[in-house]
């Protein structure tokens, strides 16, 4: 789950992560009054969407860039009247860009040095690790390419947490001077605590700046929440922005189905992760496209398969279904009962190949075959996926 | 011989009383497995089917019935200290089902773990089954037969359609472990690869393995030096877009690290035989029998 900018910054806030002053508007009057109690004429006005590249993007009506520094809070409303409600193109949004509907108004602070830190669960040593260096502001891929050296890594302790010695250590590392190493350190150390308490699997401070009247802030930050966790979490939940997600993604988590969008134009219904990866693997291994990665779980039942199917044709972009079930407890006849009863229910526009395996499995593709639907029963796994793209090239 | 489960497996079901924990233990005695106790605390003294007796904690469970090994049906906010308790009643083998368990109680759980002697499967899991002796998990029995194939895997359906096409060419298994598909889990590849390796029963393995994580590199840099037995392997998730969790918690390409085509690459130099295709999983493992 992501969140925005000003979201993140609340929760620094609260965890006493040090960080510039400001607060979210949602209208440019909103904006004018947060820069006025701001009282300083050094203001940003910043783009909230869920997004990086916010600063180098275009809105659609052709304002350059969603990041603008100003000097007033007059032009701190004028600016955020040029982006709300308008549309911002980055390298991260794709060519249709994001609505943008609220803005970040705050202190600008004026940067001395950049740094990157961050905290991520690593899995190899199944423990946090931070991750820091003296190149921030860039990206970190780039800085592990080109000087590997320049990156720290610090493994923590998975029970005894982050210890303050060892973010001295860090800070006397990254090159802080004497009297900065308190504040850098607390930063540090509150950041572990919020990364540990939200069961986060990222947070990521690029960059962490010292500022030129000698303030350690975290500038921006990247968060990333276990989803395994959100249960306990009512309080991130309430962050989620769906109006930032892919609406038929939304749709399909209402009925627990897991559903993320590709670009292709065939589609897939499958049961279990691995094997849905497998037929998105196998689908363009013949020659295909896959439309999406969807994941219907043990159940599998007729409701899930009718709700999924409406997701799947409503991406107009999808010429051809493949329902790909391994019916290992459930039986294949009451699955292909099943699809028919959705097939029915819901009128699809495309056609449909249908690969099914397990119990019952050949009174299950007698009934799909005497269901007088135009559904295509497949013989395994690759004759289905040579039919789909058949049937996808064709329509 | 297999590995960790066969017919003097004494198996321990954790959550028996609900819905899915009783389906499963009934699915795993139709197959032959010994459940010799169940527990769900608060419904101590109870009998599952008129068979398994119920206790209220794993500490009586093994006291009365000398349980070695336990099957976690326990839901996701308490699966954790589920483990954890099997672990202090010296439980030897603890899979665990459950999927949905926070990363940071299963970094805690792992470092619990240390000092135990229980090995732990999973979690989110579909279970580890020696076919013909023992099966502890969800997994279909039917499409399993005695053998010498030793499978490992992140998956559930997947898997199955491994052993299927196996069993259908006349290859049967050894044991058929699903390490499961969460980014921090009890017995990694290389864990059960070491395993399988040192098994009498086993003369070939085929390695099941996804997008996310460094796991399969790791078992192929190890394998390469250590394991003389044919292997096969195939990794889903070549058209995964980076940076999305593909349903499984580690199932994602974070910062270029963790990618099909690595591990593929891995692999290869591992002297693996690859399947390009999951139709041909078996088929690749029969290559690997021949050279």
């Amino acid at each position: 789950m992501n969140i925005h900018e000003y979201q993140a910054k609340q929760l620094f806030e609260k965890f006493q992560v040090a960080t510039p002053k400001g607060a979210p508007a949602s209208t440019p009057d909103e904006a004018l009054a947060i820069a006025s109690r701001l009282g300083t004429s050094h203001l940003v006005v910043k783009a909230q969407i869920h997004a990086g590249g916010r600063g180098k993007g275009t809105f659609t009506n052709g304002f350059q860039g969603g990041v603008h520094l100003c000097n007033s809070a007059e032009k701190a409303g004028e600016l955020a009247a040029k982006m709300l409600g308008n549309t911002l193109v980055t390298h991260q949004t794709g060519t249709t860009g994001r609505v943008v509907r609220k803005v970040l108004v705050a202190e600008s602070v004026e940067i001395a040095k950049e740094y990157y830190f961050a905290i991520v669960l690593d899995r190899a040593i199944g423990a946090p690790m931070i991750i820091a260096s003296t190149e921030g502001g860039v990206e970190i891929e780039k800085v592990a390419e080109k000087t590997p050296e320049k990156i720290i890594k610090e493994p923590v302790h998975p029970l005894l947490g982050l210890q303050p010695y060892q973010t001295r250590n860090l800070a006397y590392r990254l090159g802080f001077e004497s009297s900065k190493i308190s504040a850098a350190s607390t930063l540090f150390l509150n950041i572990f605590k919020l990364f540990m308490e939200l069961d986060c699997s990222l947070v990521e401070v690029n960059p962490l700046v010292l500022t030129r009247d000698n303030k350690v802030f975290a500038l921006d930050a990247k968060f990333n929440f276990d989803d395994n966790a959100l249960f306990r979490h009512p309080e991130i939940v309430a962050l989620r922005d769906t109006e930032e997600e892919d609406p038929r993604e939304v749709e399909a988590s209402k009925f627990n189905l897991n559903y993320i969008g590709l670009d292709g134009n065939i589609a897939c219904m499958v049961n279990g992760a691995g094997l849905a990866m497998s037929t998105m693997d196998i689908i363009k291994y013949h020659g295909g496209e896959p439309a999406n990665f969807l994941d219907v779980g043990g159940g599998a039942s007729e409701e899930q398969v009718t709700e999924a199917f409406k997701i799947l044709i409503s991406d107009k972009n999808v010429k051809a279904i493949l329902v790909n079930i391994f019916g290992g407890i459930m039986r294949c006849d009451i699955i292909a009962q099943g699809i028919i009863n959705a097939v029915r229910a819901v009128s699809l526009p495309v056609p449909l190949v249908v690969r099914l395996e397990g119990t019952n499995v050949e009174l299950g593709k007698k009934l799909l075959q005497e269901s007088n639907l135009p559904i295509i029963a497949a013989d395994g796994l690759t004759d289905a996926a040579q039919k789909v793209v058949q049937a996808a090239a064709q329509g | 011989m297999a590995i960790l489960v066969d017919k003097n497996t004494r198996l321990l079901v954790q959550g028996i009383t609900g819905k899915s924990g009783g389906f499963h233990a009934r699915g795993c005695m139709e197959y032959g497995t010994n459940v010799v106790a169940g527990v769900t605390p608060g419904r101590g003294g109870e009998m599952f089917d008129s068979k398994v007796p119920v206790f209220d904690t794993v500490e009586e469970a093994r006291k009365r019935t000398g349980c070695n090994a336990t099957m976690i049906f326990v839901p996701a906010p308490f699966a954790a200290d589920a483990i954890l308790e099997a672990a202090a009643a010296g439980v030897e083998l603890i899979v665990c089902i459950t999927e949905g368990i926070p990363v940071i109680d299963m970094m805690r759980v792992k470092e619990g773990l240390r000092d135990k002697k229980s090995r732990l499967i999973g979690p989110n899991c579909p279970g580890i089954i020696t076919p013909e002796q023992c099966k502890i998990g969800i997994m279909p029995g039917y499409i399993h037969r005695s053998g010498s194939i030793g499978v490992i895997s992140r998956s559930g359906t997947l898997t199955y359609e491994a052993v299927w096409q196996l069993t259908s060419r006349g290859y049967g298994q050894s044991t058929c472990i699903g390490i499961g598909g969460d980014p921090i889990n009890g017995t990694s590849h290389l864990e059960a690869l070491r395993l399988l390796n040192d098994d009498p029963q086993t003369e070939g393995i085929i390695l099941i393995g996804e997008i996310g994580g460094a796991a399969e590199e790791e078992a192929a840099a190890w394998a390469k030096q250590n394991c003389k037995k044919p292997l096969a392997a195939f990794i889903a998730g070549s058209t995964a877009p980076p940076g999305r969790r593909m349903g499984h918690a580690g199932a994602i390409i974070a910062g270029g690290v963790g990618t099909a085509q690595g591990k593929i690459k891995a692999l290869k130099e591992a002297g693996m035989e690859i399947a390009e295709s999951p139709a041909d999983i078996a088929e690749a493992l029969i290559r690997a029998l021949k050279r």
